[in-house]
């Protein structure tokens, strides 16, 4: 049954560019990676403090098992992601390319924790209370799934004189390439609706608005038509522009406010989260589930077989290159995430971590950057930035180290969407100059 | 799985619109070529062979300073010295004399552009440049203007005033408009271009198909074309409103000598005229008040040039201040809860 939407589509007002959007892997269903023979857990796979080591080399622990904990509010839970004996706990380079500590897990066997509720039936019914269920999403170590890794239980903390009316999910996948929100969606619809309805429960709101760009009409049928039964929770369309999914994009789009520059969405009434996070806060909050997998998309203009697994947090980024048909000849680059925002990996044997929503290989010929030419003037990435920024200017300041001017431009405004390197015809390495300018900016507010 | 090749990682974004420098400048050109066959149609082999020269000398001007002045890497192919090669051609009368023609090539590229840096640091338009020189250096040669015999005129073919200098004697000598009117060609053949008139200039027709082509393919936005054109239609429609036998109507400005060129090809190019949307609506207004102001009261009947060059000097200072719209100010930034939106 499909639903009509009564509405149109909407995007932001500012800004955005349309890149191929290139989904290659929409249509191949999750699957399951076979479990790893090891497995490498960062203990810092999320913004704010490293948690805290539980574990010693040695020890056998189960899946879903908490082998390092919390440090301060903002910080996440670590679980294992495999049954098994601890093997080395060091420094190893992790998909920053910089090294981090991280704990090997040896696998044997795939026992879980008791605790865990294991079965694929849909539990609906929310029994816990606002507060509970902050403590269950903080326990299970539930980060932003979307890219940023923000821990979801500060997320889940209103601050005192704040007030939240509308809960946003982020079902946008603006990302060329990316199609793990989209397939988890498709198929698991209500268990991500029993999700927000646990995540306006913890926040206290009456409406929830489910977001997805148009290039996933499937998703906004099936989504629409399970409505029914959950109260409050609306399916928003969205026209497909880049970058729709960034946080700030997204509350302009769908509730006509602006986000204050410097403050939080919840400054003007809005909380945003992940598809992929609320399917997870289901699985903490209704099974007992710790975050220890998730959905990957692995794809790539060469590659065999685009895909979508479901893996274990810790898995070598190999290994699911390995399982889509191995790396192709032509690959030139291997990209963590997507092909605007994502990062470069310098090894395949870096882990997949709770944010990493894909693994991009792009072609040696398109790997290369192109000869740079002198700016033209032309407007374009003034036209394409989505905060309003001037980002040609940006660049020549920060070249120039004017780091007073950059600040004085709102370059800390910049959220590195990559629009106006994408757009710039002189391929100008626009933003590159202004995460320069960003960090010298911030060097002289710390100092 | 052994890794054979090593990998590059450089920082995002890892893929690049495909519009680069090189696609947009033959685009460019590509939206030249209705106004191009118009002339050739009206002025024969002569409005080519004025093309051809015009691109070959500033191509040559380029190559040899950047290559025996400069000593620099030539970066000719970046195609921006045919385009002013082309639009000097376009500004200039089918007749001149090829020497004339040279010292604009000359001028517009090496002074006009290579002695700011090259392409991306000059302020003024290159080939607005060379043209104002020649217009004040030869002014004869410059304002003798074949009247369109077709394909087979030569380069002797009788001259004739554009309906702007029509507009002007008549004025100067005392005639009402509609008089003069009366002399000048109707504005269907203003449009489709039979009219006298400098080598691109003379068909509107031509010209926006050029524009078409090139907002489909998002060379450039509509803000800068749109806003000369308005501007000129509504400050010459004020002056026809208070005056009918002094002034022409707005249909007849719009129409007439090189708005259109103008507002298409000259004020659009990207290095001299504003980043923004709204610096762009500006820049455009500041071209339609001048041109008209140089019309109606100066010394010249023709003004849109020297309106694109004035406005070309305040585009720092519009850059400055006709900022966008910043994500995250103003009163959408500024909205609280209110009692009502949480009843709902």
């Amino acid at each position: 049954m499909s639903i009509n939407l009564g509405n149109t589509l909407k995007t932001f007002h500012q800004g955005g560019i349309h890149p191929d959007d290139a989904k290659l892997s929409a249509d191949a269903a999750i699957k399951p990676l076979p479990t790893p023979k090891i497995v490498t857990i960062p203990i810092a796979q999320h913004i704010g403090k490293p948690a805290k080591i539980l574990v010693q080399r040695g020890d056998m622990v189960k899946a879903g098992q908490i082998i390092a904990t919390h440090e301060g509010f903002v910080s996440a839970n670590i679980h294992s992601s495999v049954c098994g004996k601890v093997g080395v706990i060091d420094e190893m380079m992790d998909s920053t390319g910089f090294k981090h500590t991280a704990i090997t897990v040896r696998v044997k066997g795939d026992d879980w924790a008791e605790e865990i509720d294991l079965s694929k039936d849909l539990n609906r019914s929310i029994n816990d209370s606002a507060k509970e269920i902050v403590e269950k999403i903080m326990a299970a170590g539930v980060v932003g799934m979307g890219g940023a890794a923000f821990p979801s239980h500060v997320k889940l903390s209103v601050p005192e004189g704040k007030q939240v009316d509308h809960l946003l999910i982020n079902g946008v996948e603006c990302e060329p390439f990316l199609t793990a929100d989209h397939r988890l969606m498709l198929e698991r619809p209500e268990e991500i609706l029993v999700g927000t309805q646990i995540l306006m429960r913890a926040l206290g709101v009456k409406k929830a608005v489910i977001c997805i760009e148009d290039n996933k009409h499937d998703a906004i049928d099936l989504m629409s038509s399970k409505l029914e039964d959950y109260e409050g929770i609306s399916v928003q369309g969205l026209q497909v522009k880049y970058p729709q999914g960034g946080e700030k994009q997204l509350i302009q789009a769908v509730l006509d406010r602006e986000v204050p520059s410097g403050g939080l969405p919840v400054d003007v009434g809005a909380i945003v989260h992940n598809v992929g996070t609320t399917y997870a806060v289901y699985q903490a909050v209704q099974k007992n589930k710790p975050l220890v997998e998730r959905v990957v998309t692995v794809t790539g203009r060469s590659l065999e077989t685009p895909s979508n697994f479901l893996v274990r947090i810790g898995t070598p980024v190999v290994n699911l290159i390995a399982e889509a048909g191995g790396l192709p000849e032509q690959a030139g680059k291997v990209v963590s995430g997507g092909p605007m925002m994502g990062k470069a990996i310098a090894d395949l044997n870096v882990p997949i971590a709770k944010a990493t929503s894909g693994i991009l290989i792009i072609d040696e010929e398109e790997s290369k950057r192109e000869q740079e030419y002198n700016c033209l003037h032309c407007g374009k990435c003034v036209e394409v930035c989505p905060i309003g920024l001037e980002p040609y200017y940006l660049m020549l300041l920060a070249k120039n180290h004017k780091t007073s001017e950059t600040s004085q431009e709102h370059i800390l405004d910049c959220m590195e969407c990559g629009s106006c390197s994408w757009v710039c015809p002189s391929n100008r390495p626009i933003l590159d100059y202004i995460r320069l300018g960003k960090s010298e900016v911030k060097k002289t507010q710390t100092a | 799985m052994s890794q054979s090749t090593l990998l590059t990682v450089s920082p995002s974004p890892h893929v690049h619109t495909q519009l680069t420098v090189k696609q947009i400048m033959w685009r460019v050109v590509i939206a030249m070529v209705p106004a191009l066959l118009i002339s050739l149609y009206n002025f024969g082999i002569s409005a080519l062979l004025i093309t051809m020269m015009a691109i070959l000398f500033c191509a040559l001007t380029e190559y040899l300073i950047v290559k025996y002045l400069l000593h620099q890497e030539v970066t000719l192919f970046d195609g921006s010295a045919v385009i002013t090669g082309a639009l000097l051609a376009f500004n200039v009368p089918t007749n001149l004399p090829i020497y004339i023609l040279l010292v604009g090539s000359v001028v517009a590229v090496g002074i006009g552009k290579l002695s700011f840096g090259g392409l991306g640091n000059n302020p003024f338009n290159p080939a607005l440049v060379g043209r104002v020189f020649l217009l004040i250096s030869f002014p004869v040669e410059m304002t003798s203007w074949p009247v369109p015999g077709g394909l087979l005129s030569g380069i002797d073919a009788v001259t004739g005033a554009t309906p702007l200098g029509l507009l002007k004697d008549g004025l100067r000598s005392g005639l009402a408009v509609p008089e003069i009117m009366s002399e000048a060609p109707g504005y269907l053949s203003m449009f489709i271009g039979t009219q006298a008139g400098s080598l691109g200039e003379m068909s509107s027709l031509a010209l926006l198909i050029g524009l078409i082509f090139m907002l489909q393919q998002k060379v450039i936005t509509w803000h800068v074309p749109v806003a000369v054109i308005a501007s000129v239609f509504a400050f010459s429609g004020l002056f026809w409103l208070i005056d009918p036998t002094q002034y022409a109507d707005p249909i007849f400005h719009v129409l007439s000598g090189g708005v259109m060129l103008g507002a298409i090809f000259m004020a659009t190019d990207y290095v001299t005229s504003p980043v923004s949307h709204r610096g762009m609506l500006i820049f455009g207004l500041g071209i339609g008040f001048f041109t008209v102001l140089i019309r109606l009261f100066g010394g010249y009947p023709e003004g849109i040039s020297f309106a694109i060059l004035i406005m070309n000097a305040f585009v720092p200072l519009i850059n400055k201040y006709a900022k966008q719209h910043r994500y995250g100010t103003g009163r959408k930034a500024a909205f609280e809860v209110s009692e009502k939106e949480l009843v709902h």
